[in-house]
């Protein structure tokens, strides 16, 4: 028996005419014209991003920048009100099954009744499509899952008795039996312990590695040189994208930051020669 | 009570409170993890108005024409909501409150409309303000039970996507699930629950029975599947108890009974449920509060042993005690029972006297160097 997708294989709005014409395949993200608002306020301002496959991408901008928007109206979560997307060339309605998704920790009640090994399990339900229920093959799955995130032992405990760090992990873990091309994640390192962080972190070079192309909103601009290859800056508008070695400039952030860019001249810059340049020529 | 149970008419009454028991309790759970318990309120209203239609357009008390009126008029409250919430400012509980006064007050004047034209068949039709099991045929039970099964059928066909809709909708919709859709049929099971249980409890005290059978059943389980079953239990052992306590006391009427059934399990559940009931909380609350006793009492034997550069320093009694503003012979009897400190003679004072033992030291220092930061604060709660 074929499992049935939840959803027959389809292209977006724009793309229904032609589904089978590639755009952009060489990409393995390509937005177009992207425009999002809520309540006829944009939130999202005619964006255009491209991320090559096989790169580790931050995506960073203020607190309301439109980040996790931008993330959101990839997956189809938003209804853009203008713009394309492409996954590797396609809608992202025919390319489902190479992409996995980790959510802002923040946007689920933790106190709902299930267990981590469960929430893992819900990463194959759209290999499982309608009506087949996870078995043996899915558990273990699962289970190896939680191993790479090292909660093995964690598998059968409530997912509201979990730290913060770790149900991090175990939307992480979700995410990778996912086993996809492309990951977006949504701030997987906001309120997690160091080791949490760094645990998080080598998993996502592991995945780099073996040759997948992550986007990763990222809260944290300190971090973002020693993390990251990639990076989009983001508000509203797409500021900057490309290199990080390019990209993080103190003008281009002071262009997403605004305001706040003194605290974080003195945070992410003090004591680095080649960022000091860089301000000065700022 | 079995003898009470051989009574058909009472038997009826009593199935028909198990059927509800058993829809309420399941559909529930949904309405409670989402947090749409005011959902079910505003729905359980707004059946009135359909009640009132149902009998209008087939002129009788027939219940399939009135539960269709019903599950009609909470769709459209539903649909109003759904509207409200889109095209206005207005936040959801603000929408939800809205329709289910409108959709009341409209159901009380159509009531008072038919009670007006003096119809003979008019039924006491007002019987579904607070439910009258009396009224209840044999036949109404196969409707019940019809409705029962389907919407239980629903929820295990689509296990899995309610539970994911449920727990995670925006990761639902990355895998490509219809959310939406999902959403709709949770809300029309809200809505087919409260059709069930229309002649029982009736619809003021039915968001009763759709929020108490899950919020217990939630106490003292940790799956989902666990949460379903047990309040399924819930909602028929409530169902059962109180059709059997007004059987027996002939008067008394049934919806009420059933919902005070339901809200003592309730009660219960969150006094004493294991882990997450208030005595629990109560319990752990203490043990915490003694363990921080002993820790501070060790921890101030090894501050004074260090500054008197003698880990077996003896310390008196009283000094512990007035150093902690508080009686602290308990905790170092605890203390004493791990091993930890042991009392001692300190010649030629004739009061108790203690010092730390080996492990004791050991214990103290790992304590002081453990809780120096809050460095695991992150770490299991
Ligand atoms: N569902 C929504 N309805 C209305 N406004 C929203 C909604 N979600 C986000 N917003 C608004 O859109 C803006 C961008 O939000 P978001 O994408 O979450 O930002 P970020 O993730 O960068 O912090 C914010 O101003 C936020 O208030
Ligand atoms: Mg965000």
């Amino acid at each position: 028996m074929t499992a049935a997708p939840f959803v027959p294989a389809v292209a977006d709005r724009k793309g229904a005419a032609v589904p089978d014409r590639l755009h952009e395949p060489q990409l393995a993200l390509h937005v177009e014209d992207l425009t999002v608002s809520y309540d006829s306020k944009p939130v999202l301002w005619d964006i255009d991003i491209d991320i090559p496959p096989g790169v580790m991408a931050a995506v960073v901008g203020p607190n309301g920048a439109g980040k996790s928007t931008f993330i959101k109206s990839v997956l189809g979560l938003v209804r853009p009100t203008a713009g394309h997307v492409r996954i590797f060339g396609r809608p992202y309605g025919m390319q489902r099954r190479r992409v996995g998704y980790v959510p802002q920790r923040s946007s689920v009640d933790w106190d709902f009744p299930t267990t981590a090994l469960d929430v893992v399990g819900m990463g194959l339900y759209g290999r499982l499509g309608w009506l087949r229920r996870p078995g043996r093959r899915e558990r273990d799955e699962a289970r190896h899952a939680l191993e790479q995130v090292g909660m093995q032992d964690f598998a059968h405990r409530q997912i509201s008795q979990l730290s913060g760090g770790q149900q991090q992990r175990v939307f992480l873990a979700r995410a990778l039996v996912q086993q996809a091309d492309l990951y977006f994640l949504d701030e997987p390192m906001a309120g997690v312990d160091a080791t949490t962080e760094r645990a998080i972190v080598d998993i996502l070079h592991r995945l780099r590695a073996q040759g997948k192309t992550l986007v990763v909103v990222h809260h944290d601009l300190q971090t973002v040189r020693s993390y990251f290859d990639w990076m989009v800056i983001l508000n509203i508008r797409a500021i900057a994208q490309g290199p990080v070695s390019q990209v993080y400039t103190a003008e281009n952030l002071r262009k997403a930051y605004g305001g706040q860019i003194a605290l974080i001249e003195h945070e992410s810059f003090g004591g680095s020669g080649a960022t000091a340049q860089t301000l000065g020529g700022g | 009570m079995l003898a009470l149970l051989a009574d058909s008419t009472i038997r009826t009454v009593a199935l028909g409170a198990a059927l509800l028991g058993i829809s309420s309790g399941v559909l529930g759970c949904f309405a409670v993890l989402r947090r749409q318990s005011l959902l079910g309120d505003t729905l359980a209203h707004a059946a009135l108005p359909g009640v009132c239609l149902g009998f209008l357009i087939a002129g009788s008390r027939d219940l399939g024409s009135i539960m269709l009126g019903a599950l009609a008029t909470g769709a459209a409250a539903a649909l109003a909501v759904l509207l409200l919430t889109r095209t206005s400012r207005l936040k959801t509980d603000a929408a939800l409150g809205i329709a289910l006064s409108l959709f009341f007050a409209l159901g009380v004047v159509l009531l008072t409309f038919i009670q007006g034209r003096g119809n003979s068949a008019q039924g006491g039709l007002d019987s579904f303000l607070f439910g009258q099991a009396a009224a209840m045929l044999r036949s109404d039970l196969w409707i019940m039970g019809a409705i029962t099964a389907a919407a239980l059928a629903l929820v295990a066909i689509f296990w899995k996507e309610f539970k994911l809709a449920s727990f995670d909708p925006g990761f639902a919709a990355s895998l490509g699930l219809p959310v939406l859709a999902l959403e709709a049929a949770m809300t029309a099971m809200v809505a087919l629950a409260v059709v069930v249980g229309l002649q029982m409890v009736g619809v003021v005290l039915m968001t009763a029975m759709i929020i108490a059978p899950a919020t217990a059943a939630r106490q003292w389980t940790r799956s989902l599947g666990a949460m379903v079953v047990l309040s399924a239990l819930f909602g028929t052992l409530a169902g059962v108890t109180g059709a059997v306590i007004s059987a027996a006391s002939r008067g008394l009427s049934t919806g009420p009974l059933i919902v005070l059934a339901i809200s003592a399990i309730v009660f219960l559940s969150l006094l004493a449920a294991p882990g997450r009931g208030l005595a629990w909380a109560a319990l752990r609350h203490w043990r915490n509060r003694r363990n921080l006793e002993s820790q501070q009492v060790l921890a101030t034997l090894y501050r004074m042993a260090a500054e008197h550069g003698d880990r077996r320093h003896p310390v008196e009694l009283g000094t512990l005690d007035t150093f902690h503003g508080t009686p602290t012979r308990r905790a170092l009897s605890r203390l004493e029972r791990q091993g930890l400190v042991r009392p001692v003679r300190h010649e030629p004072e004739r009061t108790p006297h203690w010092e730390l033992t080996p492990q004791g030291l050991a214990q103290a220092r790992r304590l002081l160097t453990d809780t120096g930061g809050d460095r695991d604060g992150e770490e299991m709660s």
